[in-house]
């Protein structure tokens, strides 16, 4: 339970604002399971796991690190799997490339299972259509920073004009220009971390995954990696998979995200579903501290258009926080638009409830 | 339930002091009966089977199915050796030995391998080098050396393959790995080295080749070890990007984990080369030649001074060798820029070609770059003799008084203890002591083994063997224990310890008889202190390194409860340090052991010498049994010695630190 869509008593217009049911699914797991002890080699049919508590499986020896998760990640969205740690979400990631094969269930690619492709038809997908970023960096530490960068390409034998030139670009892209010929051991940790995204940028990967990628930085410089990676996005729109531990950063980046916990995917949801409806109370303690002000975006909270006096009009995308002082100061209520369609009205009431943090539930 | 767990420890003794003193009073009882019960003190030769034999006949039958197979492949190893002695040695000589093509001058040589130090290690490295490869040129060495590093640069990269090889095997089949190489590892590194000359004398005949084939059996397993050592330390995430990045199976091996293992597998290498070195040498007995060839002869004519400076040049080639290799395993290559030549990429390697050239081609016309001039080579050897005759007229009497001594008063009351006592306590106190340590397999694998060397009729010269053995390595440990000690209390201590212990390491084993047997003459007492002073390195290392290691924070709990200095070492440094200290003996052992069989030059009369007349014979049979109980005897030390560092450690709490087994 809890996993899944998340039926949320949100309007569908935010949902719709998000992109979601617009984009076509790029990656979904169905049903995945993966169980370490006895027998965790097996392949096992996920109804038969699905009503196993935890004691019931730790009887037969086993212990489960992902618990019939089934997500769908949509096309061009960034997705995030938040959690602390033993919470699965690497497991999970693993799963998704299939590092790790999983104990049940399916990962659906492109219409493809991925758990059916045969080792050829693995490595070919791996090497065109995935990326992947590491916690630890991950570099090869023999080669230079564009020899690791061209490394996927050699891999396909690429000529090695065209890995030059192509590692050239993404390293420009990446912000290392210059940088070319050093050595991994001679960068900070965050360019060897921009290296590993030039890396796994190579090869033009459709999905791209990215294993708890800033964690291993001092805060400022994830700030910073972070901005970057939203910039980065905005140009490249790649369907990514964000593996991380801080909530924070979740909320910074992601389109939707997944808090797990013990294996299974609590609630599922956009950064302002969460904030404003956390399902649990496990939810709400990450959720508690955050400025809700910074989530929360006009389109949900406004109502429908009344027809009253207005003092003006907002963006439907504009955050809370940014348009407090004109509504307030107005004292008045003001036209939600998206684009040129005018989807509703908000009011300084309203406005004044987030600010002061009134309230759970709307 | 849960009280019962934790009070259960402390009612219950450990029966072991009981078992013990059971064993005790049963060995007694056999004692007082032992004219009724001979047998049990006496292995029965009628329960000896004459294994020699049988595996002779088994060699001499496979020698005769399988020798095309064998010559073949000496046919195919000569011609790389061939080579490489025709380039440093010899030249390629016409039938009426006029020279066709003269070999590389000395000076090239010389420059070339201080280029090379410099390359990798820079000045340090390269002077230490130039000064060996001077000793070498001015000592009047230079041929045999030559011959040596022929067979080096021969054998290196045919063991470096091999270990590859079978450790990227084991690497894939972690079964295979448990099941065969492991095993096969063990027995191959606690084999004496002689051993392995006896069957392949009798599969190669003698000579360079037969020599070099030994030398590659001997000097491939560290790099099987450090292969697997080394692939296992790539990092997880570094396997997980392969496989994202698309490699095949191959591509991963090749091009991701070998690569970036690179500088534990340049360990490796070193230590192929260092066995090598030392191998070589060992071989010149069944006809390497060089400058193991020349000591063997000096030890055998007597002429000391003669095998001094032969001996001293083999450990300027180990130490420039070393130096090189290890340098090597450190270095990291330089960015290149784009454009750059191939010149401007290797510009050593260049150099180092181009030197080599210009002084072989002079050497056509001037004959004192082709040979070291006679009149810039110095004579050591004499003046080393006449200087031991000095020692030994002048302080004979003292240096015989020691002898005596310690053969009267340790040596040959532990020697008449270990033959007199009964086969049957032996072997039973063994297999206890296994049983105690690391449970009924343990005890099993004990029991097989010792019964071999029974059952062989191998039990008297074993017995010397170990007789031998336990007093150097107690002996070794009582000297290196203290001294690494010392050597961790002091920052200043651990540089001298550290530079001492290399060095000794650096040096092959035939060195170590040299100084001994100047000084003490041949047997028992001079198989001691040689062996001692080749197995006390470890002791000193573990003992340092153990001491060390030991949490601060503990040491500092341990000072601000007001202990002394000499509390803390007494009470908590040697306690928690004392797992890595009994590897480090185990170590010690297993060094005696190997050297032991060395010692047999020297006229000892355990299974080292069985093994040495084995070779001189021929006698393939005797040598492999003879050998094989050296071995079963490491092995049972080993682990014993093992599994008694593992329970230390484990009721310390410690983390497994991995060290060598």
């Amino acid at each position: 339970m809890g996993q899944g869509e998340a039926p949320m008593d949100a309007p569908s217009v935010a949902q719709e604002l998000n992109g979601a049911g617009l984009r076509g699914v790029k990656l979904s797991c169905r049903n995945v399971w993966k169980l370490f002890g006895a027998n965790a080699d097996r392949k096992f049919d996920a109804a038969d796991l699905t009503n196993l508590t935890a004691a019931e499986l730790g009887a037969r020896g086993q212990m489960a690190a992902v618990r019939d998760v089934t997500i769908d990640v949509r096309e061009g969205e960034i997705f995030v799997l938040m959690g602390l740690s033993g919470s699965g979400k690497s497991t999970l990631l693993r799963c998704l490339s299939r590092l790790i094969e999983p104990s049940a269930g399916a990962v659906m690619f492109e219409g493809q299972n991925l758990l059916d492709a045969n080792p050829a038809q693995l490595i070919d997908i791996r090497r065109h259509k995935m990326g992947m970023v590491f916690q630890h960096f991950a570099l090869l530490p023999h080669l230079t920073v564009i020899d690791n960068v061209a490394f996927p390409l050699s891999l396909q034998k690429v000529g090695k004009s065209e890995r030059q030139r192509r590692a050239r670009e993404v390293l420009e892209l990446v912000g290392l220009k210059g940088k070319e010929l050093s050595f991994p051991r001679q960068l900070s940790g965050g360019q060897q971390q921009r290296v590993g995204i030039a890396r796994s940028l190579a090869a033009n990967p459709e999905l791209w995954f990215l294993d708890e990628p800033f964690s291993a930085l001092d805060p400022l410089i994830r700030r910073e990696m972070q901005a970057e990676l939203q910039r980065l996005q905005s140009v490249l729109k790649k369907t990514i998979v964000f593996v991380t531990h801080d909530f924070d950063e979740a909320i910074r980046l992601a389109d939707r995200i997944a808090i797990m916990k013990d294996g299974a995917v609590v609630q599922l949801g956009t950064p302002e579903d969460l904030v404003l409806n956390p399902a649990t109370d496990y939810v709400a303690e990450f959720t508690g501290d955050v400025d809700r002000a910074k989530v929360v975006s006009a389109a949900r909270i406004m109502r429908p258009r009344s027809g009253g006096a207005v003092a003006g009009e907002v963006n439907a995308r504009d955050k809370i926080v940014d348009i407090a002082p004109r509504v307030i100061g107005a004292g008045q209520a003001f036209v939600v638009r998206d684009g040129s369609r005018v989807v509703g009205e908000i009011t300084p009431q309203s406005v004044l409830d987030i600010l002061l943090e009134r309230g759970t539930r709307r | 339930m849960s009280t019962d767990a934790a009070t259960a420890p402390l009612e219950r003794r450990s029966p072991w002091p009981l078992i013990w003193l059971g064993f005790l009073v049963a060995v007694v009882a056999i004692w007082l009966l032992r004219d009724p019960l001979i047998w049990l003190v006496k292995y029965p030769d009628k329960l000896e089977i004459n294994l020699a034999k049988w595996i002779g006949i088994a060699a001499k039958w496979l020698v005769a199915h399988i020798q095309f197979l064998t010559r073949g492949l000496a046919a195919v190893l000569d011609m790389p050796l061939d080579t490489a002695i025709a380039v440093l040695a010899k030249g390629i000589l016409a039938p009426n030995d006029a020279v066709i093509v003269p070999r590389v001058s000395w000076l090239g040589v010389i420059g070339a391998m201080t280029l090379t130090g410099y390359a990798y290690g820079g000045l340090r490295t390269a002077a230490t080098v130039f000064l060996c490869f001077t000793y070498i040129a001015f000592f009047g060495q230079w041929n045999g050396a030559m011959l040596t590093l022929a067979s080096v640069i021969v054998c290196v990269p045919i063991a470096v393959a091999l270990g590859l090889g079978f450790g990227i095997l084991a690497f894939r089949h972690p079964r295979l790995a448990t099941w065969v190489v492991q095993p096969s590892l063990d027995l191959m590194q606690t084999m004496p080295s002689f051993a392995y000359l006896v069957p392949v004398l009798l599969l190669f005949g003698s000579g360079p080749v037969p020599a070099l084939v030994a030398t590659v059996i001997f000097a491939s397993p560290p790099m099987v070890r450090a292969t697997v050592l080394a692939l296992r330390s790539v990092p997880e995430e570094v396997m997980d990007f392969g496989k994202m990045a698309g490699c095949s199976p191959q591509q991963k091996t090749w091009r991701i984990m070998i690569p970036s293992s690179r500088a534990l597998l340049m360990v490796g290498v070193n230590q192929v080369i260092m066995m090598t070195l030392n191998m070589v040498i060992i071989a010149s007995m069944i006809g390497a030649g060089g400058l193991g060839y020349d000591v063997l002869l000096a030890l055998r004519q007597g002429d000391i001074g003669r095998g001094a400076v032969a001996g001293l040049a083999i450990v300027a080639i180990a130490i420039s060798l070393d130096r090189i290799s290890q340098a090597a395993a450190e270095h990291q290559a330089r960015p290149f820029k784009s454009g750059d030549t191939f010149a401007h990429r290797h510009p050593y390697l260049i150099a180092g070609i181009g030197w080599l050239a210009v002084t072989t081609l002079i050497s056509l016309f001037v004959p004192e770059f082709s040979d070291v001039p006679k009149s810039l080579t110095l004579t050591l050897g004499d003046s080393l003799n006449e200087i031991v005759k000095w020692i030994n007229i002048n302080f004979f009497d003292l240096i015989e008084a020691i002898r005596t001594w310690l053969l009267l008063n340790v040596m040959n009351p532990v020697k008449q203890g270990l033959l007199m006592a009964p086969w049957i306590a032996i072997l039973g106190g063994l297999v206890l002591a296994g049983y105690q340590l690391g449970g009924r397999r343990l005890a099993l694998l004990v029991a097989l083994l010792v019964a071999f060397i029974l059952i062989a009729g191998q039990w008297e010269k074993a017995m010397i063997s170990v007789y031998l053995c336990a007093i150097s390595a107690v002996i070794a440990a009582l000297i290196g224990i203290p001294i690494g000690a010392w050597a961790s209390r002091s920052d200043w201590g651990n540089r001298v310890a550290t530079i001492a212990v290399d060095t000794l390491q650096t040096l092959p084993t035939f060195v170590y008889l040299i100084p001994v047997v100047m000084l003490f003459r041949v047997g028992d007492v001079t198989a001691m202190i040689a062996i001692v002073s080749f197995a006390v390195t470890p002791a000193i290392r573990y003992t340092a390194h153990g001491l060390r290691n030991v949490s601060p924070q503990v040491v500092e709990a341990a000072r601000a409860m007001g202990s002394t200095p000499r509390q803390i070492l007494w009470r908590v440094q040697v306690p928690l340090a004392l797992p890595e200290i009994m590897l480090g003996i185990n170590q010690v052992i297993l060094l005696s052991l190997s050297m032991l069989v060395i010692t047999a030059l020297v006229g000892t009369r355990d299974l080292g010498q069985e093994v040495y007349i084995a070779l001189t014979k021929a006698d393939p049979g005797r040598g492999i049994v003879a050998g094989l109980c050296v071995a079963f005897l490491g092995i049972v030390l080993d682990r014993l010695a093992a599994a008694g560092a593992k329970r230390a450690r484990e009721r310390l709490g410690l983390l497994d630190i991995n060290a060598q087994h």
